[in-house]
Parts: C-alpha cells; structure tokens; sequence
C-alpha cells in the first residue's frame, strides 16, 4: 500500500530538517510537509529560522548562506519559494553537504 | 561597570582569536539607584543586568571575530541560569565563547564567576550585522579602547 499523495518517500534530509523545525518551533510534526513553505505555511519567523539555521548548520556540518539567499530575494534574483519551501531547502542543503565533500 | 550608560563592562582581560574566546572584567558598583528599587533593604544585581553583561562580553568577542566588519545585536537567551546572588560591590569575572557562526548570526556561550564561583551562564543568540551608520562603529571604537580593547590581537589573524 502506498499513500496516493506521496509515491516518492521523503528524503533523510527533509526528516532531519523536519524534526529540527518540529522540535524548535514546536510544530506538530506530521503538519511539516516537503511542499510546506517554512515562512507562508508554517509561520516560522526570523528569529525562530535562527534557531533552525543553527541546528541544520551543527546537524549537517554546514554554513547555509542566509545572507546570501535573502539578498537575492530581496533583489529579485530568487523567491522565498527557492529557498524556503522544505524539498527547495532540502536539496539547497545537499548541495552544501556535496560541496563540503568535493 | 556603569550602569547608568549600560557599561556592563570594565575591561577586556583576554582575547584569545585562536579559541574564539573572551575575558573580562567587572565590579559592580556600591551604589546605584537600582539598588534602592532592587530591593529595598536587600540590594542585589539583577539577574537581567548579568544577562547583558555575559551579552557584552560575548558582542566584543564577535566584534573581534569579524574584524569590527560586523555590529552584534543580542537576538535571543536560552538556558539563562542565575545560580547565586550577586551585591554590590562584587568583581566579576566574564567569559565568553563562540558555539557557532552562521550566516548573519551567531552562538556564544557566557558565564560569570565571583571569586571563583560560578554565578550564572547562558547560551546567546546575536544577529550580525553591518553597522547602521559610520557614528555607530566610531562610537564603538571609541568603546573599545576604553575597555581595553586588543586591536594588535586582530592584526595577527
């Protein structure tokens, strides 16, 4: 049997980061989706994004470029959407966990 | 430490680049007129005013950091554990480390020891950035170097 709305399992990195944002924004956890926007749906606010940042940042042994990511937003280069919508951030991260290791 | 500027501070002891850490330096002062509120009869610092303290120290280390690129602006505290009193009149000594440095943020562990002993710590969050306007930095430059600051400390990163 498979869920009809989720054929592909998600990723260990959107569990990690799931848990991370269940534990430290005290959102229940089966409500955090790979669709879900950390910002719009979820409602997480900067401060609290701090608190995710540093513990994705110890979890995956990264330094995600926030400053960078907002300023693209805030220039028009990138939307929130690229960068925090989970399955977006989740790959944003794998692709800083790759770079470590090259 | 004066407390009527918010100088919780006296002097920069140590700073050690190479460990990310800090030491200062501080004596609460005799007399205050907070001490005539907190508390009446029973003088003692408040335990919010330790907080900023192990704040301050914990800025000036991050303003090392950075090489005065960065202002340091206290975010969040967690853990705050204030573990015995603290008079009037008391030398402190502070101690702050860097846990963590994010993109725009950072996380520093502070305490505080009296004679010793430890009378309180806690994990802080700091948001970095530029400073505001160049009246800002210069201000705090002028700060730093009457607590001593350790600019050659910075020269030999």
């Amino acid at each position: 049997m498979t869920d009809p709305g989720h054929t592909i399992s998600p990723s260990p990195t959107f569990d990690t980061v799931a848990n991370i944002i269940s534990e430290t924004c005290d959102i229940p956890r089966d409500t955090i989706k790979p669709e879900s926007h950390a910002i719009n749906d979820l409602g997480i606010d900067s401060l609290d994004f701090l608190d995710i940042a540093f513990a994705i940042d110890k979890a995956f042994g990264i330094k995600m470029p926030l400053e960078q990511w907002t300023q693209e937003v805030n220039d028009g280069k990138a939307t929130t959407d690229q960068y925090f919508q989970l399955n977006n951030l989740c790959t944003r991260i794998d692709e800083l966990v790759a770079a470590k290791g090259a | 430490m004066r407390l009527e500027y918010f100088q919780l501070i006296d002097r920069i002891v140590e700073l050690k680049l190479a460990d990310q850490m800090i030491r200062t330096e501080a004596r609460v002062p005799a007399t205050s007129t907070i001490f005539e509120g907190h508390f009446p009869g029973y003088p003692l610092m408040p335990g919010v005013l330790l907080i900023e303290a192990m704040a301050q120290t914990s800025g000036w280390l991050l303003i090392a950091i950075t090489k005065f690129a960065r202002m340091p602006f206290f975010a969040a505290v967690k853990e705050a554990k204030l573990r015995s009193f603290v008079t009037p009149g008391q030398q402190l000594a502070l101690s702050g480390k860097l846990v963590h440095e994010g993109s725009g943020f950072a996380v520093t562990k502070a305490e505080i020891r009296c004679e010793g002993k430890l009378v309180c710590n806690c994990e802080i969050t700091f948001r970095l950035v530029e400073f505001p306007n160049t009246e800002f930095r210069a201000n705090m430059e002028k700060m730093a170097a009457i607590l001593e600051f350790p600019i050659e400390a910075l020269q030999h990163e």
